[in-house]
């Protein structure tokens, strides 16, 4: 018996996500890896031309649940579309982009049908202790190495990036649809539509310099260096979460997954550890300096340069060497 | 309302992490122990809760006994009882086997609410109050970033985070599972009546057979995620660091990004 695995895509208003080309390339090499086949698995609304776009790739097949009550995602209709599809067909391996959509409802689908569960994977590999992934712990500062157990489909959600969309192979698949039974009790919520988060958005996105703070900065009352700082540079101030969850600066300065994406030609890091949900915000920056007392902080993998140290010394440090750098130029 | 508040005990992020001598967990000897970031927004977020419906915040862990600090602090905060399920039975589970035991102690309970974090800051699974969920067979929610309760107290409005600084706003059935993000409110602190008061509250302690499970439902021998080893990424492209006293570092940085980087 061959093994089946499926790369389950994601898409919105007509749009498919680029994590599900990711999620297409690790299911191709792990068919490779494993003697299988991959095949994709789309769900939503009239999603012919969407499937059409994904049949261009060496895959066995398409798979697509198309329902008028998969027009939008719930997380009630796609459990209950997936748990009937993965029973019907067996796949062994069932691979999602680690998104904010599928990490909400892959979980209980894993629950549902009694699959074991690997979230966000980094990468895998196939030796003595048979099929190994890796994944992030301590958000990010270390890896744990798993393995699963027990019979039954594996699902695995992929971290963004970890999988290089552009090694997916091109083909020609055909499209084949699942079976869908659904009924509007089925879906777990009624949704009454979307907002912006963070108000009037300051749009960081066309920024030239960023310096953005992290907790390590340690209050609000302390950011009066960085601010000097970055109006000698004519920088924007931007922070990770936890800064603004804390409210030392406004919701529409956090870069991140759930803020903005920025990418500019400097990004200097003050006492920011570099979690993956701050990473994919700003790793499109030309240059990237990081200050961080943590010689180890995953943020100096990611960095050109680094300064360990605290930053409450190196802040007024480099104002000084900006103006006298300036003076003597 | 009935309120179960899921509270993990994880290291403090700024903890110096070494691998543990059999190479499959961090060493826990002299690290710091706190109640994670998420879960601390989502106990607020269920005192709030408690206060305007007139009900309770009952606060479960699992976890070592280590953990009854941390429940001694939700207590003090204003949860009214704890269920820490620190049998040995409970140990080395994974998010579905972790979910299936705070599920069964959640159910013993009787509740109309449950709140959990969103992620956990050491095994970072995502998943456990989505499993609780699925095993009390009520909907559930990732991500929330606002919750309230319409009228007739039978369903919920939930703003809900997605990518890139977007919420989405739905409508839930009560009971319900929530899994409440980092940032929903301002937590509280505990005053020293609080901690006085937390003294005198209940910290039961079921075993797997109280919540009507079997030990081969709960920890290590119903966990499906093995773990085999843990360690630090390797690097692959490093920063180039500036070495010095902070002055001397920044004059060198400073000078690499006029030169070689052109950027400032
Ligand atoms: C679904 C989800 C979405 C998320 N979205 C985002 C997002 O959009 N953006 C985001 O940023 N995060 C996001 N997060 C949070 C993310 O996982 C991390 O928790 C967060 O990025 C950590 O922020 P930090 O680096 O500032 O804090 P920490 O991880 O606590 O790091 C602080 C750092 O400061 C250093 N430090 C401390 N004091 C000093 C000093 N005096 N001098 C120098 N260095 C010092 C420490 O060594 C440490 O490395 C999200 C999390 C989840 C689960
Ligand atoms: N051992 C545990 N005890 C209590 N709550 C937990 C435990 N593990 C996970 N949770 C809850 O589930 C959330 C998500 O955790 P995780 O699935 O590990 O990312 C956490 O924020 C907690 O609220």
């Amino acid at each position: 018996m061959t093994t089946r695995i499926w790369a389950v895509l994601q898409q919105r208003e007509g749009k498919l996500h680029r994590m599900g080309w990711e999620a297409i390339a690790a299911a191709q090499r792990l068919a490779d890896e494993l003697g299988g086949s991959a095949e994709a698995v789309l769900l939503g609304s009239e999603i012919g031309d969407l499937a059409r776009e994904a049949a261009g790739h060496d895959l066995a097949a398409v798979r697509t649940a198309d329902h008028p009550l998969l027009a939008g995602y719930t997380p009630g209709g796609y459990v209950a579309t997936l748990a009937a599809a993965i029973g019907a067909e067996r796949p062994d391996f069932v691979l999602f982009p680690h998104t904010y959509q599928s990490v909400e409802y892959v979980p209980r689908l894993a629950q549902a049908i009694g699959a074991a569960l690997v979230p966000e994977a980094i990468g895998f590999e196939r030796g003595e202790a048979g099929l190994v992934w890796r994944r992030p712990i301590l958000t990010g500062k270390m890896q744990a190495r798993v393995r699963t157990r027990g019979a039954g489909p594996v699902l695995v959600s992929l971290q963004s990036g970890a999988f290089s969309a552009d090694s997916r192979r091109p083909g020609s698949a055909g499209v084949a649809p699942l079976p869908v039974e659904l009924g509007a009790a089925d879906l777990g919520r009624e949704v009454l539509g979307v907002e912006q988060a963070g108000g009037d958005q300051v749009d960081l996105s066309k920024a030239e310099v960023i310096v953005a703070v992290g907790r390590g900065v340690g209050g609000a009352d302390k950011l009066a260096p960085v601010q000097e700082l970055a109006a000698l540079l004519k920088a924007e101030i931007g922070a990770s979460r936890p800064v603004i969850d804390a409210g030392w600066l406004p919701r529409d300065r956090q870069i991140g997954s759930s803020g903005q994406t920025v990418s500019p030609k400097l990004y200097l890091a003050l006492g920011i550890s570099g979690a993956i949900q701050h990473l994919v915000g700003m790793k499109g920056s030309t240059v990237v300096v990081a200050v961080n007392k943590d010689a180890g902080a995953p943020i100096f993998k990611v960095a050109h340069y680094g300064i360990v140290g605290d930053l409450h010394e190196v802040v007024p440090a480099l104002t000084a060497a900006v103006r006298e750098s300036r003076a003597a130029g | 309302m009935k309120i179960a508040v899921c509270i993990k005990q994880v290291p403090d992020t700024e903890a110096r992490l070494r691998v543990a001598p059999d190479g499959r967990w961090i060493d826990e000897a002299d690290v710091p122990f706190v109640i994670n970031e998420s879960d601390e927004y989502a106990l607020e977020e269920g005192l709030k809760l408690a206060e305007t419906t007139g009900g309770e915040v009952i606060a479960i862990s699992l976890g070592p006994e280590r953990v009854r600090e941390a429940l001694r602090k939700a207590l003090a905060l204003g949860a009214s009882r704890a269920v820490l399920l620190a049998n040995t039975a409970f140990r080395g589970g994974d998010a579905l086997a972790d979910g299936r035991a705070l599920a069964a102690a959640i159910a013993r309970e009787g509740c109309d609410l449950v709140l959990t974090g969103s992620q956990s800051d050491d095994q970072g699974f995502g998943a456990t109050g989505t499993v609780v969920a699925g095993h009390l067979g009520w909907p559930h929610a990732w991500l929330v970033m606002g919750v309230e309760v319409e009228e007739g107290g039978a369903s919920l409005q939930v703003t809900r985070e997605m990518e890139s600084g977007t919420n989405e706003i739905f409508r839930m059935a009560l009971p319900a599972v929530l899994e409440i993000q980092a940032g929903i409110n301002h937590p509280r602190y505990a005053s020293l009546k609080g901690i006085m008061a937390a003294k005198k509250k209940e910290i039961a302690e079921p075993s797997p057979a109280d919540l009507g499970l079997q030990e081969s439902e709960v920890g290590a021998a119903a966990a499906r995620l093995e773990v085999l080893s843990v360690g630090f990424p390797e690097s692959a492209a490093a920063a180039q660091i500036l070495e010095g006293d902070a002055v001397s570092a920044a004059k060198k940085l400073v000078g690499l990004l006029q030169g070689e980087a052109r950027v400032i």
